[in-house]
């Protein structure tokens, strides 16, 4: 067996996940998610689901599916507009949410990943999205910690990824997922194309392999966007369980 | 004025605020109909937190699910244009190499107090990338209708609102006025079909004239 062959089917991933486990996932709005990890993670049946990933994408796209099933215990996002049944979810206290600025988001994510502490700054200082964050004072100026991010799974969506894990991503697809890829204990990857070592020009791979646990082959995105429904009054049916 | 037309009415005066050679981040709603009013003449580059500097219109044809706005509607990319990730499209923004950043507003205070992320029991969108635009953009300017649909006041003495960023707005942009914030909060135009006295009586704020008003 090559160690450095790290392609597998969707029911090793499946056997993977537990109940109660931290999944961090690549995506914005959807774009970027991994729809064929998604479907796994449902087929699954795990519940009680801590997530991080930076929306709850729409009731039918993205994470927004696993999260209409309320098997999901907590999002760390740094939004839920586009997904109504999150934000009710949340109001009926079903669902923990923690909101975090975007930006400050991602690079949570990637201090998890490259190992390091954590980091300070001011953004969302006074405001509610401090939380029970520790002020620290530094020259007279007060700063919010950021703890850093890392999760039991990363579930990330690639263009192209060489058996080792090499990735390279699609345009506006990128978004959170090497960050994703970087702070997971166990990364897997969906991608649209699975090519041999030797195959991705050196210079262009956007995440080293060394990240990667699993590889998965993806079918594409099975949902459509928001802009092919014109009928908006569908636009917000969650699935059926 | 319809609702509909005052948003086009701020659109097309936020549209005089974006000069040639600027970098510009547009929020979602109102400020997403800019381009629309732009001058042709002028080269402006768009960036989208989603990853993308450049930004070009809406694809005729061929629209790419994976190429799209930070609301997820599809775009193209421009010559010259690049795409990254999240952390470098946070990076640009927190470090101030956005000219121009033009964001939705539900409140705005007359100390520059943007609230735009939340109505508690009702509204619950979340911040996004409201927090780094407001704190790293070189000029803010907040969009909105002047007043909620039941005629209270969004531009406030001190917000009732959640706020997204303390001190952040430079301008108000509305169907009625343009304000600049500065030490003090100042009225520097009247809109069309609008007096100064129509604003002071849907304005919570104190302002003051500008020196231009002043003299009428």
């Amino acid at each position: 067996m090559n160690p450095f062959d790290k392609v597998t089917d969707y029911d090793k991933v499946r056997s993977l996940f537990f109940d109660g486990m931290t999944l961090l996932f690549g995506g914005f709005g959807g774009v970027g998610t991994p729809p064929g990890l998604v479907d796994c993670l449902i087929d699954s049946g795990v519940k009680d689901v801590n997530l991080i990933g930076n929306d709850a994408g729409f009731p039918w796209v993205g994470m927004g599916k696993f999260v209409c099933l309320e098997r999901a215990k907590s999002l760390i996002a740094s939004h839920i507009g586009s997904n109504p049944v999150a934000g009710e979810l949340m109001n009926q206290g079903k669902l923990k949410v923690e909101f975090c600025p975007q930006g400050i988001l991602v690079e949570r994510l990637r201090s998890g990943g490259v190992g390091l502490n954590g980091f300070l700054t001011e953004i969302g200082r006074g405001t509610k999205l401090e939380y029970e964050k520790p002020i620290v004072t530094i020259n007279g100026k007060e700063y919010m910690y950021e703890a850093p991010i890392t999760g039991d799974f990363g579930i990330v969506f690639a263009k192209k990824a060489d058996t080792f894990g090499n990735l390279i991503f699609d345009k506006t697809a990128r978004n959170t997922n090497p960050f994703v890829a970087m702070a997971a204990r166990t990364t897997i990857v969906e991608a649209e194309e699975i090519v041999p070592m030797g195959e991705l020009d050196p210079e262009a791979i956007i995440v080293p392999g060394i990240y990667v646990k699993h590889i998965v082959p993806s079918k594409g995105y099975n949902w459509k966007w928001v802009w092919e429904m014109p009928d908006k009054s569908s636009r917000n049916a969650p699935p059926s369980k | 004025m319809g609702m509909g037309d005052a948003r086009q009415v701020i659109a097309k005066r936020a549209a005089l605020e974006v000069k040639d050679g600027m970098v510009v981040n547009l929020g979602i709603g109102i400020p997403s109909l800019v381009p629309d009013y732009l001058d042709p003449s002028i080269r402006v580059f768009f960036q989208a937190e989603n990853g993308i500097l450049g930004m070009g219109p809406t694809p005729t044809k061929n629209p790419d699910g994976n190429l799209s706005n930070a609301a997820g509607y599809p775009v193209s990319i421009l010559p010259g244009g690049s795409y990254f990730d999240s952390a470098i499209a946070f990076g640009m923004i927190r470090r101030g190499c956005i000219d121009v950043s033009i964001l939705g507003a539900l409140q705005v205070s007359q100390q520059g107090d943007l609230a735009n992320w939340i109505v508690p029991g009702k509204r619950v969108p979340g911040v996004g990338g409201a927090m780094e635009l407001a704190y790293g953009a070189r000029n803010l300017i907040a969009l909105m209708t002047h007043c909620e649909k039941d005629g209270s006041p969004k531009i406030m003495k001190k917000c009732t609102l959640p706020i997204t960023t303390y001190n952040c707005v430079k301008h108000i942009i509305t169907e009625m006025a343009v304000f600049t914030v500065g030490d003090k909060l100042r009225l520097d135009e009247v809109m069309e079909g609008f007096s100064v006295q129509d604003i002071r009586n849907h304005t919570e704020a104190d302002f003051e004239l500008s020196e231009a008003l002043g003299k009428n």
